[in-house]
């Protein structure tokens, strides 16, 4: 009943049946029909690859490992696994790392990172790099509201023109679902080499299936899955000291979707409420609270992420 | 390390952040296909948070189940405009069913079965497999969007709770551009949590709503403090007062907060577990009923009547 539109570019005023302007049936097809672009399509130029594509690649190539951080659901820990990833990175003197935020509507990074009123950002030890619409904004009050295009627009820009200088790790930040940014990042990024996908989740189905979503997306677009991270699994009460399921997992949880998907489970991270505090204060968990259980997962995730790049 | 030293500042001053040429005209009589088809709703609710996972999704379902049984005929319908994560057929108990195609358009899934008063419309019940990913840019949501408001057979309506996806972009322009010529029934909800990371968006999501000239009912401030269940002590797992203390800045009303509520958290989720390939589809049958008994009984139902009853009095005055 409903065809899935295979990644393709279609331009915004585009008819709705539009086959992609790369499409071996561009300008031909019976919805190009009355469409304004149907003789630029038909000529044949748009078949060409993006013109942004060489210069992406050119800049990428002093980038040794690219890495996505994507989930169907939103709200589940992806900016704050990111910055984790990145600050862990960088902890080691020799390492460079960049953090490049694709969430255009709703950027999270700059305040993870505690660098929310920079307007251009590199680390004291200029280690950790980071890049977001949110430096870019007059006023963090102001809302983006673009449509598609002007999204991809603003990624071809983050990854042509920002001076990521020698990195080696990009880890890009994505917005949730399957749609335009993460559709630009993937072809953008395509001839250069993704190194792999970490995808994020929380316990419950509502979640789970929208991850079930994008681990589809990743085999659909050719991008390898490192594997799963659980998030919020459990709550330890800090007054009695139980551990509770805030979020249940109704369905068996990430365990059982990495089973049936045939997914690695990296980890279960529990829900420490002091993760959200370190998050909405841009300080790192992970050297805040070394005594915490979700360090010691975070901790292990990232090593076992390490390994799995073949990077140890 | 040099990073981002060329030609930022000009980014910056060249961001243009609306993509909206003039402010949408209020009220305007015009007689399209959308128009046409949503004559007969009363009024219609944008539940709306730039950030994900706020609970969005939770507090259309219960706004939706608490006005169900606001009045005994009260007729709601609630649309899911997520297209690339649909979330309301899982929370409303109806995940797998399908919609059928009647020759007067779309009928939607009532999640009440019989009685007809529960209508849920969401791209969730297009996919012939749950794990699909529906991978599509802009164009193809807009249709989408608009298909749903121009060919679901709705019929009369009370309400229609329209959910949206996070953020501010295709899915939320589309939907205030196909809904310009019922723009005097439009009201939004802002849902936030208490952290930061959560206000700053929904601020950006309340700069949207007054860009395209939407009235807002209020902020609902969810999953603020936490029970333990054993020894009853309140954490606040995602801090707390934060939605209250922006609805005072920006003079918007509050409608109310709600805790973490692991009660409510299992009972939208854990519909019977069917395989997520979708091989089986399940007959759920009456449960629209038993999930509004159930959905009842909960704390949290007690605490949305206010927000309810907040919005009813703000509806009922215009």
């Amino acid at each position: 009943m409903l065809a899935v539109q295979q990644p393709s570019s279609v331009p915004a005023n585009a008819p709705e049946h539009c086959p992609g302007t790369e499409s071996e049936l561009a300008g031909k097809s019976a919805a190009c029909e009355g469409c304004p672009n149907q003789d630029v399509c038909a000529s044949g130029v748009t078949k060409g690859p993006d013109p942004a594509l060489p210069f992406v690649r050119e800049r990428m190539t002093q980038v040794r490992r690219k890495i996505l951080v994507l989930s169907g659901k939103g709200g589940v820990g992806k900016s704050t696994f990111a910055a984790q990833l990145g600050w862990a990175f960088a902890s080691d003197p020799d390492v460079q790392t960049g953090i490049m935020d694709v969430d255009i509507c709703g950027p999270s990074i700059p305040t993870i990172l505690g660098i929310a009123s920079e307007q251009v950002h590199t680390s004291a030890a200029g280690q950790l790099g980071a890049m977001s619409v949110g430096f870019m904004l007059p006023s963090s009050k102001d809302a983006v509201m673009w449509r598609g295009p002007k999204k991809n627009g603003l990624i071809t820009q983050f990854l042509k023109d920002v001076d990521w200088g020698v990195l080696d790790y990009l880890i890009v930040d994505t917005p949730p679902g399957t749609s335009d940014e993460h559709l630009s990042v993937v072809q953008l990024l395509k001839e250069s080499g993704i190194d792999g996908a970490v995808l994020i989740t929380t316990p419950q189905e509502v979640a789970l299936q929208d991850v079930a979503r994008e681990i589809d997306f990743c085999r659909k677009v050719g991008v390898r899955v490192l594997g799963l991270v659980e998030n919020m699994a459990g709550f330890v009460c800090p007054g009695c000291k139980t551990e509770s399921q805030i979020f249940r997992p109704t369905t068996g949880g990430a365990a059982r979707l990495a089973k049936e998907t045939g997914v690695e489970l990296l980890g279960s991270v529990p829900l420490d409420p002091r993760i959200g505090k370190s998050a909405d204060y841009g300080v790192s968990f992970l050297d805040e609270c070394p005594d915490s259980p979700a360090t010691t997962a975070y901790l292990n995730i990232i090593q076992r992420l390490k390994e799995l790049l073949g990077d140890n | 390390m040099r990073l981002f030293s060329q030609g930022h500042h000009d980014v910056s001053s060249r961001l243009v952040l609306s993509s909206f040429s003039a402010p949408m005209a209020v009220a305007v009589a015009q007689d399209t296909p959308v128009s046409r088809r949503l004559s007969h709703i009363k009024h219609i609710i944008i539940v709306c948070s730039g950030k994900g996972g706020v609970g969005k999704s939770s507090v259309a379902t219960q706004l939706s189940l608490s006005l169900y049984t606001s009045l005994p005929n009260a007729r709601v319908g609630i649309l899911d405009t997520d297209l690339t994560g649909p979330s309301i057929p899982r929370m409303l108990g109806v995940d797998g069913h399908g919609v059928h195609q009647s020759s007067d358009g779309w009928v939607p899934v009532y999640a009440d079965a019989s009685d007809a008063r529960l209508a849920c419309m969401s791209v969730g019940f297009l996919l012939k497999k749950k794990s699909d990913s529906v991978v599509w840019r802009g164009p193809k949501k807009n249709a989408m969007i608009r298909q749903f408001l121009s060919d679901v057979r709705w019929g009369e309506l009370d309400y229609l709770i329209i959910d949206t996806p996070p953020g501010t972009s295709d899915e939320h322009l589309s939907l205030l551009e196909h809904l310009n010529s019922v723009h005097d029934r439009l009201y939004a909800i802002i849902v936030t949590t208490p952290q930061a990371v959560a206000l700053i968006d929904a601020m950006k999501c309340l700069s949207f709503t007054r860009a395209v000239n939407l009235p807002v009912i209020g902020i609902v401030e969810n999953m603020s403090g936490y029970v333990c269940p054993c020894c009853g002590e309140v954490s606040n797992v995602f801090s707390t007062g934060g939605g209250e203390e922006m609805a005072r800045k920006e003079g918007v009303p509050f409608l109310g907060i709600l805790p973490v509520d692991t009660e409510l958290v299992t009972l939208l989720d854990a519909a019977d577990v069917t395989p997520r390939d979708g091989s089986e589809i399940m007959d759920s049958g009456s449960k629209g009923f038993g999930l509004v008994k159930r959905y009842q009984e909960t704390t949290s139902a007690k605490l949305f009547k206010n927000v309810v009853d907040k919005l009813l009095r703000r509806l009922s005055a215009d």
